[in-house]
């Protein structure tokens, strides 16, 4: 399952279309609406999270992008210091994508990247704030 | 065969002690039975590391001249309670930085506390001392202020009122909202269920009945040498119990002590908790002598036959409406979900398995390598 979380950013003439019903049954992709502040006739923003096949997400950003909506990946990378983490366990609970998870023989937790999504849910629901988060290249792009 | 602890002393001395953790009790006791697993065993060790709320050190912060008898004391900005003699005071492990936004900004972050404060100290670093004093003919200072590390302090004890409880609730949210708790953030619904307590390897409940653990005895305290010292606040040990003897909810608590100079930044840590506050993580470890095939069976307890309650923390929990959510057995939370009313739902430990596990094998080790011995408790806690 490939999962990012985008942000999407749509023009004035563009903010009415029904681009989220337009990604699940055109592209197949699960969208779940993080955060969305758009009003009739004015430009739009909204941060999404797509789940499908890595083509067909492509797919529906490129879709997307035909309608000048400006898309912007999020918060790329979370790293764990293993240093820090003592292995309560807390984060699994919240953690949406699996990427946080206990195996269960030896109650160990482990966390992988490969399936994290970037939410930062666990960041500050760490104890220890062993999660450590830096941002997207576009985002750094911008900045420098 | 019954054995007494200057037995089992001897034994360790000897290096002819035959130690095990409780996890791996389980396992023997199970295949050759409390009989014939009390011949063969003769400590079992326990351990815990989570967050214990009822924690802090009295501190004494030293003299200067003219002398000062501090009535209010700031550790790192952490306030530190001040009302007793000259220069001693008491840091309490919840206690937010002075500066803390607390939960104007919902939900808390508390990024620095009391904990973080013993944790700094134990990882060698400096702390701004800062104290006020209303001054008299005695200790005429009025102000004091200074930087210093633990090796430097002329005292510090660890001292914590309420450790180690035996069993705890399995938190829910059945309210629309979430909520941010000491179980942790639970999502409104009942999305989510939390619980704390390392289970077999949880010291009070591999001695349900407290025979062997009381005034006086020697423990795996942050990483250094402790002792229980009574019992700890809101002990309760008149709860109802299982078959085996085990309290079906929250029941016996520890107040423990030691020197905390001796202790590690690796077994205490300062926590914080979102929307809730900062607390201490304590590892705690338990010897228990296998006195007799009754202490076998005890220490032989595995996760399917620990049970506790389910109750909801978005409501009932602050309200004091005494109604849970049905039993729920350790091995059932430890699976990864439970099913509360019919529906299933997805467990979290607040209570480290891999560090519970890893102070309990120091704890053998120690025994082993003879530097530890058993002691026996001058007097048991209340039963």
């Amino acid at each position: 399952m490939y999962a990012r979380i985008y942000v999407l950013r749509f023009p004035k003439d563009s903010s009415q279309r029904p681009f989220t019903y337009e990604l699940i049954k055109k592209f197949d992709i699960e969208a779940n609406i993080l955060k969305a502040d758009i009003l009739p006739h004015r430009e739009g923003m909204m941060v999404l999270e797509l789940r499908g096949n890595k083509n067909s997400v492509k797919e529906g950003l490129d879709y997307l992008r035909s309608f000048d909506v400006e898309v912007e990946r999020l918060a790329a990378e979370v790293r764990r210091d293993e240093k820090i983490c003592f292995q309560c366990g807390s984060c699994t609970g919240v953690c949406p994508s699996g990427a946080l998870y206990i195996r269960r023989e030896d109650m160990a937790v482990l966390f992988d990247p490969e399936k994290c999504t970037g939410c930062m849910l666990c960041v500050t629901l760490c104890p220890v704030r062993a999660m450590d988060i830096s941002l997207g290249k576009k985002e750094h792009a911008t900045k420098t | 065969m019954a054995k007494t602890y200057e037995e089992i002393n001897a034994k360790i001395k000897a290096g002819e002690a035959v130690v095990v953790t409780a996890e791996e009790m389980v396992d023997i006791v199970q295949t050759n039975g409390p009989e014939k697993a009390a011949e063969n065993v003769d400590v079992v060790t326990t351990g815990t590391f989570a967050p214990m709320c009822s924690s802090g050190a009295f501190i004494n912060t030293g003299q200067m001249l003219p002398t000062i008898k501090t009535s209010r004391v700031w550790i790192n900005k952490v306030p530190a309670y001040a009302g007793l003699a000259a220069v001693d005071a008491f840091l309490g492990v919840t206690e937010p930085c002075e500066d803390d936004p607390l939960n104007k900004i919902y939900p808390g972050e508390f990024k620095y506390g009391g904990g973080h404060v013993i944790e700094d100290l134990l990882r060698g670093e400096e702390v701004l001392i800062e104290a006020k004093a209303y001054g008299t003919d005695c200790y005429k200072a009025r102000k004091m202020k200074k930087i210093i590390g633990l090796k430097d302090l002329p005292y510090a004890l660890l001292c914590n009122p309420r450790n180690g409880y035996q069993n705890y609730n399995c938190a829910i949210n059945v309210t629309e909202k979430t909520v941010y708790t000491y179980m942790g953030m639970l999502k409104g619904k009942c999305q989510n269920a939390n619980y704390c307590s390392a289970g077999e390897l949880s010291p009070l409940l591999n001695d349900p009945y407290y025979r062997t653990i009381g005034l006086g005895t020697r423990i795996f305290l942050g990483g250094g040498i402790g002792y229980v010292t009574w019992h700890g606040t809101q002990h309760n040990p008149g709860v109802d119990r299982a078959d085996n003897g085990v309290p079906r909810r929250p029941s016996g608590t520890l107040m423990v002590q030691g020197d905390l100079k001796q202790m590690t930044a690796d077994w205490l840590r300062g926590v914080s908790l979102l929307g809730y506050g900062n607390s201490l993580a304590v590892g705690l470890g338990i010897p228990i002598p296998i006195l007799d095939a009754e202490m076998a069976a005890y220490t032989g307890v595995s996760d399917k036959n620990l049970y506790t309650r389910v109750i909801d923390y978005g409501n009932d929990y602050t309200n004091g409406v005494a109604r849970d959510y049905g039993e729920v057995s350790y091995a059932q939370l430890k699976s990864g979900s439970i099913v509360v009313e019919d529906r299933e739902v997805q467990t979290a430990p607040l209570s480290s398995m891999t560090k519970a596990r890893e102070i309990a094998e120091i704890l053998k080790k120690w025994i082993v390598d003879k530097q530890f011995l058993i002691s026996k408790p001058t007097t048991t806690l209340p039963i």
